[in-house]
C-alpha cells in the first residue's frame, strides 16, 4: 500500500460541507473511489480502506475524522469527482479519470503519481494530470515533441479557443484541413487548466475525438462503413458510390494510414467486410469516412473511370528508377528532406529538370508521346 | 441547459471561410446566454455527423448559417445531424419563412430545434446596413448613397434570389437610403452593371454572403470593375463610371451577424433577451456620436477557394 503520508492533503470545510449536504439529501449513502460514508440514526458513518470503519459519529466528529491522513485524499477525491466534475459532461469525465487510471489505481497511489503529473498521449498532445489544492486537478496540455521543455520556452495559453489558431497552419503556414493530421505545430503549452479547459482543448485540436474514444470505450461507437457512407452522398458526391472496391482500398492506403492521419480507421468497406491497410495504432477511433476522404473520393471516382492505354516510352533504367523515386517521395512528403545538392537522389530538383529537359517535349509530354493516343503530332 | 450549435460550410482549402462562424461564436459565447456554444461543418471539423455529440446538453438549437433554404438546409444538414423523421414540410416555409422544427438525433437523443438558415431572417436586413455603415464609417449613411443587395441569383437555387429580393425590399421601405438595387452574379440585373442602375454617385456594394472566398474576393470586384486582377487589390471607395462603389465584402463577417443568430435561437425558444442587446451594442464598429469609426476597408486579396461546391450551390 502507498503510504497516504507522502502527499499530505489538507481538507477544506467547504469540501466536508458539500459531503454532509450529499448525505443530507435522499441520494442514499456513498460509495466511491473508496470511500463510504452513511448518516442514520445512530449518527454518521465512515470508512476508507486506511481508516478503519468510523460509527455512530457526531457531526463534529464526522468532521475530524474528515480531515485524519488516511480519510482527507478520499474526502477530497470525492468532491472532485462528485461536485467539481459532476456527471453531466459524460464523455469528459470519462475522460479525466481516464487521465489519472481512476479505475486501476487506488486513491493514494493516484494521489502520489500525480503530485509528479501522469501523463496521456493523446494524437501529438500530451496531457498531464496533477494535482492541485485541496485534491483539485490541474491538466497540462503541449505538444508530444516539446515533452521535456522549459515551460519558458514554450507559448503559454489559457483559454481552449487559442488552440483553433495553433491547429490552423502547419509549420510551413499551410492550412491543415485534417486536424488529425500529424502536422500539429509544437513550441505551445496550456498550463494549470481546470479539468473542463482541459477537455474543450483536446476537442479543438483533435475535435470529437474525447466523446468518439468514450463511446468506443463503452461499446457505443457508431461506426458507418463506407458503403453506408458512400450511398448516403447526394449532389455531387452522389458519384462515389461507384469508386471500386479495390479502389476504396487504394483510399485507405492513401489518405487514412498514421502518415497521414492519426485517428485509428474503424471504418470497413462494409460491416465483416474489412479493408486490407493498416488501420493505425491511434489513441482514438475515426468512425466514418471523413470529408476530405469522400471529396478526394469523387476525384478519384472520376478518374477510376478512364480505360488504361499502352503507351511507349524510351527510359534509362535509372529513370525508370528516377520516376519510381519522385512518386515516392511525393508521397511521403520528403520533397523538402532532399537537399538542394544531393544529385544520387532521384527526386532531387535538379536530377529531376534533367529528366524534364531530356525526356519532354514543348508541350510537357513525356518522350513526347501524346496523352490521346490519337492525337499524334 | 441548452447548447448553440451554429453550422456552417468550411472548405478544405480556405480557412477564411470559417472565420466567421468562430467569430460569431466567440461574440455570442461571451455572452453567457448558452451554457455551451459550439461549432460545426459541412468540410471541416467537427463535422456535422460528430458535432452533436461534442455537446452536453440535451436540448439543442442549431442555426445554419447559411444565406438560403435549399440543398444544404433542406438536405444535408438534417441528414448529416441524423434529425429523426426530418422532413422539409416541418418548416412549412415558402422559401423565406423556415423558422424552427424541433427533432431528436438519432444517435445522441439530444432535442433539437433546427432553425431556418441566417441569411433569410429578417434581422439580416440591419446587419446589411450596419455593413454599409461600417464599410463607409458612417453610422447615419444613407443620405446621397445607393444600395446594392448582391446574390448568387437563380442558377443553381431559386430561393437565393429570394432573400436578395425580400432584404433590398426591406432596406427600401426603411426609406434611408436613395436607391436600393438587388444585384446577382449570373442572372439580370447584374453586378457588372451596378453603376447603369444607380444614379446616387455613392453607392454602397453588399453581397448576400456568408464568407469571404472566390465570388466576394475575385468575381465581383472584377466584375464590377474596382480591379483588372484581383490580386492587385482595390480601393474603398473606388471610382467606376463616374460613381464612387464602395464594396463591403461579404456581409457574413460583420460582427452583428451574431445578432440574427441569437434572433433565429429566440424565434426557436431560447431564452436569451438579454444577450440580445449586448451583442446589437458590442458589435458595433461605428461611433454613436457619428464620427467614423474603425473601418476594414484594406482588403489584401486571399486565396482562391476551387472547392467543387459553393454554399448556395443546389447541385
Amino acid at each position: 500500500m502507498t503510504d497516504v503520508q507522502a502527499t499530505a492533503v489538507d481538507v477544506r470545510d467547504e469540501q466536508v460541507d458539500a459531503l454532509l449536504k450529499r448525505l443530507g439529501s435522499n441520494d442514499g449513502p456513498i460509495e466511491f473511489d473508496g470511500l463510504s460514508a452513511a448518516t442514520d440514526a445512530d449518527g454518521y458513518a465512515l470508512s476508507t480502506p486506511e481508516s478503519g470503519d468510523h460509527r455512530g459519529l457526531s457531526e463534529a466528529e464526522f468532521r475530524a475524522a474528515a480531515t485524519e491522513d488516511g480519510v482527507a485524499p478520499y474526502v477530497t477525491n470525492w468532491h472532485y469527482w462528485e461536485e467539481t466534475v459532476g456527471h453531466r459532461g459524460r464523455h469528459r469525465r470519462a475522460f479525466l479519470r481516464r487521465a489519472e487510471a481512476a479505475d486501476e489505481r487506488s486513491v493514494p497511489a493516484r494521489y502520489v503519481d500525480l503530485d509528479s503529473g501522469m501523463e496521456t498521449e493523446w494524437g501529438e498532445v500530451v496531457v498531464t494530470a496533477t494535482l492541485g489544492e485541496n485534491g483539485d486537478r490541474r491538466y497540462e496540455i503541449r505538444h508530444a515533441d516539446d515533452v521535456g521543455a522549459a515551460e519558458d520556452e514554450l507559448d503559454g495559453y489559457d483559454d481552449p479557443l487559442d488552440a483553433r489558431q495553433i491547429a490552423t497552419d502547419d509549420d510551413r503556414g499551410r492550412y491543415r484541413p485534417l486536424k488529425s493530421a500529424p502536422t500539429l505545430i509544437s513550441g505551445w503549452i496550456f498550463e494549470n487548466l481546470g479539468g473542463r479547459d482541459a477537455v474543450e482543448t483536446l476537442d479543438v485540436l483533435y475535435p470529437a475525438s474525447v466523446a468518439n474514444w468514450n463511446l468506443e470505450r463503452e461499446d457505443e461507437l457508431d461506426v458507418t462503413h463506407w458503403r453506408e457512407t458512400a450511398e448516403r452522398q447526394t449532389g455531387i458526391y452522389d458519384i462515389i458510390e461507384d469508386l471500386p472496391r479495390e479502389a476504396v482500398e487504394w483510399v485507405a492506403e492513401a489518405c487514412c494510414v498514421d502518415s497521414q492521419c492519426l485517428k485509428r480507421r474503424e471504418w470497413q468497406y462494409d460491416e465483416g467486410d474489412d479493408l486490407a491497410a493498416d488501420n493505425g495504432a491511434g489513441a482514438f477511433p475515426c468512425r466514418e469516412p471523413c470529408s476530405l476522404v469522400v471529396a478526394a473520393a469523387r476525384k478519384w471516382t472520376k478518374l477510376e473511370e478512364e480505360e488504361t492505354h499502352t503507351y511507349e516510352f524510351e527510359l534509362t533504367p535509372s529513370e525508370k528508377e528516377q520516376v519510381e523515386a519522385i512518386v515516392d517521395a511525393v508521397a511521403d512528403g520528403r520533397i523538402d528532406e532532399i537537399r538542394e545538392a544531393d544529385v544520387y537522389e532521384g527526386a532531387n530538383r535538379y536530377r529531376t529538370r534533367f529528366l524534364r529537359a531530356k525526356r519532354f517535349d514543348e508541350d510537357g509530354s513525356l518522350s513526347g508521346t501524346p496523352t490521346d493516343p490519337t492525337d499524334e503530332n | 441547459m441548452q447548447a448553440l450549435v451554429i453550422v456552417a460550410h468550411g472548405s478544405h482549402l480556405n480557412p477564411d471561410s470559417s472565420a466567421p462562424t468562430h467569430a460569431h461564436a466567440d461574440t455570442i459565447r461571451s455572452t453567457g446566454a448558452f451554457d455551451e456554444v459550439k461549432t460545426g461543418f459541412w468540410k471541416e471539423e467537427p463535422s456535422l455527423r460528430e458535432v452533436l455529440r461534442t455537446v452536453e446538453s440535451e436540448e439543442v438549437f442549431v442555426i445554419p448559417l447559411f444565406v438560403s433554404e435549399g440543398y444544404f438546409t433542406e438536405q444535408v444538414i438534417p441528414r448529416e445531424l441524423r434529425l429523426d423523421g426530418w422532413d422539409v414540410s416541418a418548416w412549412d416555409s415558402d422559401g423565406l419563412s423556415a423558422d424552427t422544427a424541433t427533432l431528436v438525433a438519432e444517435d445522441t437523443g439530444q432535442t433539437v430545434h433546427y432553425c431556418g438558415p441566417v441569411g433569410t431572417h429578417e434581422a439580416m436586413t440591419d446587419v446589411l446596413v450596419r455593413r454599409a455603415e461600417t464599410v463607409t464609417g458612417d453610422p447615419e449613411v444613407g443620405d446621397g448613397f445607393g444600395l446594392a443587395v448582391v446574390g448568387h441569383g437563380t442558377e443553381r437555387n431559386e430561393n437565393s434570389a429570394k432573400a436578395i429580393e425580400y432584404h433590398a425590399e426591406r432596406v427600401r421601405a426603411m426609406d434611408r437610403f436613395e436607391e436600393v438595387q438587388a444585384l446577382y452574379m449570373d442572372e439580370e440585373p447584374e453586378v457588372d452593371d451596378v453603376t447603369e442602375y444607380f444614379e446616387s454617385e455613392d453607392v454602397v456594394v453588399v453581397p448576400l454572403f456568408i464568407a469571404d472566398g472566390f465570388h466576394t474576393q475575385e468575381d465581383i470586384p472584377e466584375d464590377m470593375g474596382l480591379t483588372d486582377d484581383y490580386r492587385t487589390g482595390y480601393d474603398v471607395p473606388s471610382e467606376v463610371d463616374g460613381h464612387r462603389i464602395w464594396y463591403a465584402g461579404a456581409v457574413g463577417t460583420e460582427g452583428l451577424m451574431a445578432d440574427v443568430i441569437l434572433e433565429r435561437a429566440a424565434d426557436a425558444g431560447a431564452d436569451i433577451e438579454s444577450a440580445i442587446a449586448t451583442v446589437r451594442e458590442a458589435t458595433r464598429k461605428t461611433e454613436a456620436d457619428g464620427e467614423p469609426g474603425k473601418t476594414d476597408t484594406d482588403r489584401e486579396p486571399r486565396e482562391t477557394d476551387t472547392d467543387g461546391e459553393t454554399q448556395a450551390a443546389g447541385d
